[in-house]
């Protein structure tokens, strides 16, 4: 089942695809995300991607599975949001395999919502055929902006219009949905809700959602699986086998985000360094 | 560590004297003054007129220079009366209308051909550059050797001032659409002519705004230009006749027309602004 989900960005084979059945578990198991779907949903194989002879992706290697939430940590400059870029279909100036499911959308880090078009049509923009206005405003309604649908993007709070790129984005019925730090430019509250949000979206789609962020304890609350990208590479691959809802006081939280810190080569033993 | 200050003792400050004076933070709707807009903009024109009046009436201004707006007011109405000046104003119109069809199709077009394409760019591009650099009046002479001093140079001429316009800000208004939104076109599946028809054009059409009214004023300059010589009809012809008798009068009239004429177009351009442009989040004015 898995595989004719798939075509390869380079080049497109157009297979149809049926919806996926499957569901990840209900949120509260281990966390690993599928039950039943065996396979992958994303598939990538030495991936190479350089600007000006600089390998910023550096032959990497990556499988995600459908319905696993997998964030995608680093420094600054280290190639994950080309690599979100390159799954998007984005950036095609790239050697090795990449497979990824038909269905995918992006949600960016500002909304990116067309100016000239009330909300409604920004979600509905891109479908094929003519979705009825119903369509869009149920996908607004699930991330609770029903009663924006018809007010252009300009009248909409920062929030508001992250979670109408969401909506837009959902609509889709992705199998892969990539987020490029779609909370980094939202205030502190408003980033908890939109956490909270997205974890449950994606509890209820349960296609496969990779997070791209810099925020270690956004990573820990949200995701089955947390990579750390580092020089070109998946550097480390760490499963968060924690049960959900997540509490960042649970002292397992804190050892994974020490981990992950220790990873991201921050120092986070001041004192111990100091010893 | 212990507070060393005792609380201020707020029992001796004096009823009056130190106090702090405070203002109130007048809401803006009480501000804004209660004279209607449209009053406002008018009463500006208003005292002009009445000043040349004024003048003409005092004898500062003699009518050989200027005509009084009582004067101009009065030959209005009889060149309205004896059909001189409707049927002048159609022919004139006709000219601008037709001017800025073939100008605006031929703008619009060569800008979506170079703005759309970089193989279209740099056929275009380049040609239409050159050939905007030469003044567009200075192609007359070429224009009535070519065409003759019918209706066809007044119309070639207006349309070419009003084509490069078009062009240059059409051409920009594709160029400057967000980087950010074709890739959200791109990442929801838009195809291309999806991306030029939902993200490219409507980011465009600021632009393409702007360059139709720099047009328009374009057109009524072209139209005076092109009606001077060998018109024998039309509000040019009008004025040169006016000319011949010292009749400054009907001259200035002449004049009012064109700027009439003017002022609808830009109203027209201004409504259409507010109906297609009302997504643009820009600073109105306070």
């Amino acid at each position: 089942m898995a595989t004719d989900l798939h075509r390869q960005v380079i080049r497109p084979a157009g297979q149809k695809t049926d919806r996926k059945p499957d569901r990840p578990g209900t949120g509260t198991g281990t966390g690993t995300g599928t039950g039943t779907g065996a396979g992958t949903a994303v598939r990538v194989e030495g991936l190479t991607r350089a600007f000006d002879g600089r390998a910023v992706i550096d032959r990497l290697d990556l499988d995600i599975r459908p319905g696993e939430f997998t964030a995608l940590l680093g420094r600054s400059g280290c190639g994950k949001s080309t690599l979100l870029r390159v799954l998007a279909g984005l950036d095609r100036e790239v050697e090795g395999s990449v497979l990824v499911p038909r269905r995918r959308a992006v949600a960016f880090q500002s909304p990116r919502l067309m100016p000239w078009k009330p909300v409604w049509r920004n979600v509905l923009l891109g479908l094929p055929g003519h979705p009825d206005r119903a369509v869009a405003e149920q996908a607004l309604e699930e991330v609770g902006l029903g009663h924006r649908s018809g007010a252009w993007p300009k009248t909409l709070s920062g929030g508001e219009a992250q979670r109408a790129s969401l909506a837009r984005a959902l609509v889709r019925e992705p199998d892969l949905l990539l987020l490029d730090e779609p909370f980094g430019a939202l205030d502190a509250l408003t980033r908890i809700t939109a956490q909270r949000l997205v974890a449950e979206l994606w509890q209820r789609r349960g296609c496969a959602v990779l997070l791209v962020t810099h925020d270690v304890d956004e990573a820990l609350l949200l995701a089955d699986r947390a990579l750390v990208m580092e020089n070109g590479v998946i550097a480390h691959d760490n499963p968060v086998a924690l049960p959900r809802p997540r509490d960042p006081g649970d002292p397992r939280f804190a050892e994974l985000r020490s981990r992950l810190l220790d990873q991201l080569g921050v120092d986070n033993h001041p004192a111990a360094q100091a010893a | 560590m212990t507070i060393s200050k005792p609380p201020p003792d707020i029992s001796v400050i004096p009823d009056q004297g130190d106090v702090l004076e405070l203002e109130p933070i007048i809401s803006a709707a009480s501000r804004r003054r209660h004279v209607p807009r449209w009053l406002r903009r008018t009463a500006g024109p208003l005292l002009l007129l009445a000043l040349w009046q004024v003048l003409s009436s005092t004898g500062v201004l003699e009518p050989d220079i200027l005509a009084s707006p009582g004067t101009i007011a009065r030959a209005g109405k009889e060149l309205i009366a004896d059909g001189t000046l409707p049927s002048a104003m159609l022919v004139s119109l006709q000219r601008v209308a037709l001017g800025l069809v073939f100008g605006v199709l031929a703008g619009t077009a060569l800008a979506l051909v170079s703005g759309l394409s970089r193989l279209g760019e740099d056929l275009v591009d380049a040609s239409v550059q050159m050939l905007r650099t030469v003044p567009w009046v200075g192609l007359i002479p070429l224009f009535i050797i070519w065409l003759g001093i019918g209706e066809a140079p007044k119309i070639a001429l207006i349309s070419l001032g009003v084509a490069f316009h078009l062009y240059l800000n059409v051409y920009a208004g594709i160029r400057g659409v967000d980087e950010q939104l074709i890739e959200a076109g791109t990442s929801l599946g838009l195809s291309r002519w999806g991306l030029v028809r939902h993200v490219v054009l409507p980011g465009a059409l600021p632009g393409a705004m702007t360059g139709l009214r720099y047009s328009l004023a374009t057109a009524w300059l072209a139209l005076v230009f092109s009606e001077q010589i060998n018109a024998d009809d039309g509000i040019g012809f009008v004025m040169n006749q006016a000319r011949e008798f010292f009749r400054t009068d009907v001259i200035v009239v002449c004049l009012v027309v064109y700027a009439f004429l003017g002022l609808t177009a830009d109203i027209v351009v201004r409504t259409l602004e507010r109906l297609l442009l009302q997504w643009r989040p820009t600073f109105t004015g306070k």
